[in-house]
């Protein structure tokens, strides 16, 4: 069940090789027009040092990793990883209660289209409904799925397609 | 815009005097007929027969060479262009073995209809199709088709057309289908047109716009830039517009394109996203998905408005779907059962069974247009396309490959389209295969493409 694997500490080096160049960002609502060799959509990325509290670039730096929760092929059941990292989100979400955050849920390469958004929806609903359970208005989340359509490891290898079935918490700035 | 394509019940006409055709009272506008109707029924015979009937398509001959407004030049190149088309389409599905125009003699215009049998019997030809272009005044473009047997010396089928400049390539295909249905006895689908998501870019990048081509992937064309993500086309059955998914606003939502205006609606307003948007074969209905609180269901709505239908009410995935050829039952897939499985249903959601039962997964189910095949993705390791009957029995692989996906069918039900993705690099591209499973092909598209879905025969 917990075979999800868990990447902070991929997350916190990439996070921290980033650093010196990076702006905070987050994965963009739309594919900009012209693609060049950019890096992936990864949520970590562009974490700074003394980022403004209660920002974006805030909620990253002090979830390290635990932004996202990932899921086992097909499924989207929260196990015990996921409701760690779900309750290290809903803490700082309750000390900042006017944010809203987007769930956007993703999945693997190795579904077909049309069903991956209907499962990455499904992932995304199950972290919003952990998230209400732990008493953040739901009223403050909206979710989104992209189904396979924004990987963020690029192999075709279990341990990449372990990494692109995930829901990341997206807070809105 | 209207197509004009102006049958003629005799072309000796067309090859008297320009005069004399233009004095001629216009004939009424009907659609060449095909020559034979049905063909193959149910199971799908073995081709190897077929391999080497060799067809001899030399360039077309004109009246005249005079300049033309088509994109091929003037009447002699256009007359090239045609046969050079004609061969490309008949090569490409595996039944013939035909030889075009750049390694041929030229006919005069005489001997297209009078051909000469002793030199094409010479060249082994076994079938033979000659033709002829006339610019009329006024821009248009006049095109004979013309079928023989060379060993019988006999006419086996003959049309004609009037066409636009921009539509010349149409005649191409007319002459194409007229061949290929009098010879195979399968009903005609070269003049069509292809919707697809053309991509580029990196994998987790991708640009994904919707695009649109003829079936030979020629006249293609753009319809988005890319900025949002388009998704899972369809055309609607009168070529008018095309139903898509875009996350324009940022959230995934169903729009209708409006191919005479280049504008484009919400299919509905919705809270929910919608996904795998579907018409009827008469355009009159529009099936949907919809996700509320992570459950998916799929419901159906007037095309041209009006309140919509939940037709499948159960707590897993069901989406997608495809309605049997005379609209009165729908092929789904759902997950109801724990995974991806192909399920039908009464057009009016009653009714509800599965009936794939191979193992693995099954997904993406496409009815044929001749009803008695329903194509799918079947996913146990490597995801293949398949086709079953609509009772669920009699599955056939007609691909093998890492990822093969979403078929859809060719107007006359003969042959698939889908899209094949790279491992590692996640390029894409549309493949074409016929239901033997031996003729694959690679549809040669600008840039990667996926998600095709084939249009009707153009009326």
């Amino acid at each position: 069940m917990n075979a999800s694997p868990r990447f902070a500490t991929l997350a916190v080096m990439l996070a921290g090789s980033l650093a010196l160049s990076a702006c905070a960002t987050k994965a963009p609502k739309q594919l900009p027009p012209d693609p060049g060799a950019g890096v992936g959509t990864n949520s970590s990325q562009g974490a700074m040092q003394g980022a403004a509290p209660g920002s974006q670039a805030d909620f990253v730096a002090q979830m390290m990793g635990q932004d996202t929760i990932y899921f086992d092929t097909d499924k989207y059941n929260i196990d015990g990883a996921d409701q760690a990292a779900l309750q290290a989100q809903a803490a700082w979400l309750n000390r900042y209660p006017a944010k809203r955050i987007t769930l956007e849920g993703h999945c693997d390469e190795r579904g077909t289209r049309e069903y991956n958004l209907a499962l990455g929806e499904r992932r995304a609903n199950a972290a919003k409904n952990y998230l209400a359970s732990l008493g953040v208005d739901p009223a403050r989340i909206t979710t989104v799925s992209y189904g396979k359509e924004r990987p963020v490891a690029l192999e075709s290898t279990e341990e990449a397609w372990a990494r692109n079935r995930r829901a990341v918490t997206v807070t809105i700035d | 815009m209207t197509i004009r394509l102006r049958t003629f019940a005799t072309l000796a006409l067309l090859l008297a005097a320009p005069a004399a055709a233009q004095t001629a009272s216009p004939p009424p506008a009907t659609p060449p007929q095909s020559t034979e109707e049905g063909g193959l029924s149910g199971a799908v015979s073995d081709d190897s027969d077929w391999q080497n009937l060799g067809i001899a398509i030399p360039a077309f001959a004109t009246n005249a060479e005079v300049p033309t407004q088509t994109s091929a030049g003037n009447t002699t190149a256009l007359g090239f262009a045609m046969a050079g088309i004609i061969t490309a389409n008949l090569q490409n599905n595996g039944l013939f073995k035909p030889t075009g125009p750049t390694s041929l003699p030229r006919p005069a215009l005489g001997q297209i209809q009078a051909p000469d049998y002793g030199t094409w019997s010479s060249r082994g030809a076994e079938m033979l199709v000659h033709g002829f272009v006339r610019a009329e005044a006024g821009g248009q473009i006049t095109v004979g088709c013309y079928l023989y047997d060379v060993a019988l010396q006999q006419n086996l089928a003959k049309a004609g057309w009037t066409v636009p400049p921009a539509e010349w390539r149409r005649a191409a295909h007319k002459c194409a289908d007229m061949v290929y249905s009098r010879l195979s006895g399968e009903n005609p689908f070269f003049d069509s047109r292809i919707a697809y998501i053309a991509e580029t870019g990196p994998k987790d990048r991708r640009l994904k716009r919707l695009a649109i081509m003829d079936s030979d992937g020629a006249n293609h064309r753009y319809l988005t830039t890319g900025q949002t993500i388009a998704l899972t086309p369809r055309y609607s059955p009168d070529y008018k517009s095309i139903l898509y998914l875009s996350y324009y606003n940022g959230n995934p939502r169903i729009f209708i394109y409006n191919l005479e205006t280049s504008s484009q609606r919400l299919l509905l307003q919705s809270r929910d996203p919608l996904f795998a948007p579907r018409w009827s074969p008469d355009g009159k209905w529009v099936l949907y998905s919809v996700a509320r609180a992570g459950n998916t269901d799929i419901y159906k709505m007037p095309a041209a408005g009006g309140d919509p239908v939940k037709l499948t009410d159960s707590p897993g995935i069901d989406i997608g779907g495809s309605f049997s050829p005379d609209g009165s039952r729908i092929v789904f897939e759902s997950d109801r059962s724990g995974s991806q499985q192909v399920y039908i249903m009464n057009a009016d959601g009653t009714g509800q069974k599965r009936i794939s039962f191979f193992g693995g997964r099954a997904a993406t189910p496409e009815w044929s247009p001749r009803g008695d095949q329903i194509a799918f993705t079947h996913i146990a390791g490597n995801f293949r396309i398949a086709v079953m009957d609509p009772g669920g029995a009699n599955l056939r692989y007609l691909t093998d490959s890492w990822q093969d996906e979403a078929p859809t069918w060719a107007p006359n039900g003969r042959v698939i389209q889908f899209f094949r993705t790279a491992r590692g690099s996640g390029k894409t591209g549309i493949w074409q295969v016929d239901l033997t499973g031996r003729n694959e092909r690679k549809l040669e598209t600008p840039v990667d493409g996926s998600d095709p879905a084939w249009g009707p025969l153009r009326p």
